[in-house]
């Protein structure tokens, strides 16, 4: 059993080289997030996190902004990726499965654009 | 057309633990991604001013609010070491029948250990336990 399409074997041409993109995305951002995590989580559970003048001051902090702001970028970007990859091997049906990757798209950018912003706010005010 | 292959084969395979994990991998990472989502809310509250925190502090005290944050944490947390465990395969080592299975328990293991001490952390951050 030959794995090409028909279409594939009558045009006969080679792979495009893009197949790669989204696997090698999902490692670029997996390998950032080790140690934007890391650094997120043992910073933010040595704040107060039940005072609101203190969390705000230290998400006022210059190079804690950026690195969340980084973090929120690399996560949105994983967490797209990977979401994208249960729809399309889990819901079958094009309807479904079209709807589905649309809403988990506009839903993570939503939430990286809102974090992001909630971020810059607090920084530069 | 019809006859190509189709992933995943969920239903050709021998059960192994490796497995358990491998489908744990996703479904933390659905998990973590849904974590994100609480993440980005929290953060906008926070932005939004004192009020909109202490409503979004007061919900998150809940007690299956906890309960959720206690999940949120071990999926993150696992997924992330069974991330470093899936960047190793990648660079072709610790794929041998016998590496795999005995890297799994370690993932386990850490996870396990790891979500225990962010908890504890986690509790102390929130003003909670000693």
């Amino acid at each position: 059993m030959s794995l090409r399409s028909p279409l594939s074997r009558v045009l006969g041409r080679g792979s495009a080289g893009e197949g790669v993109g989204h696997w090698w995305i999902q490692r670029v951002t997996a390998v950032a997030l080790l140690p934007l995590t890391t650094w997120f989580v043992i910073s933010l559970l040595g704040q107060s996190l039940q005072s609101y003048d203190a969390m705000r001051g230290w998400f006022g902090q210059p190079w804690v902004a950026v690195l969340t702001i980084l973090l929120v970028f690399a996560l949105a970007w994983h967490a797209k990726l990977g979401v994208q990859v249960v729809i399309e091997d889990y819901v079958h049906g094009k309807g479904a499965k079209t709807s589905l990757l649309l809403l988990s798209t506009f839903i993570h950018v939503g939430a990286a654009v809102a974090a992001i912003f909630a971020v810059l706010r607090m920084a530069l005010s | 057309m019809n006859q190509r292959p189709i992933s995943p084969h969920l239903g050709v395979y021998k059960f192994m633990y490796t497995m358990s994990l491998s489908i744990l991998h996703r479904l933390t990472g659905c998990a973590a991604a849904t974590g994100f989502l609480l993440f980005a809310w929290w953060l906008m509250a926070l932005a939004s001013g004192p009020a909109a925190y202490a409503t979004a502090m007061h919900a998150l005290s809940s007690p299956l609010a906890k309960l959720l944050l206690v999940g949120f944490t071990f999926s993150f947390v696992f997924h992330f070491c069974n991330g470093i465990r899936h960047l190793v395969w990648d660079t072709g080592r610790g794929l041998e029948r016998a590496q795999a299975r005995r890297s799994g328990a370690m993932v386990v293991v850490a996870a396990l250990l790891l979500t225990a001490l962010t908890v504890w952390f986690g509790c102390r951050a929130f003003g909670l336990a000693p």
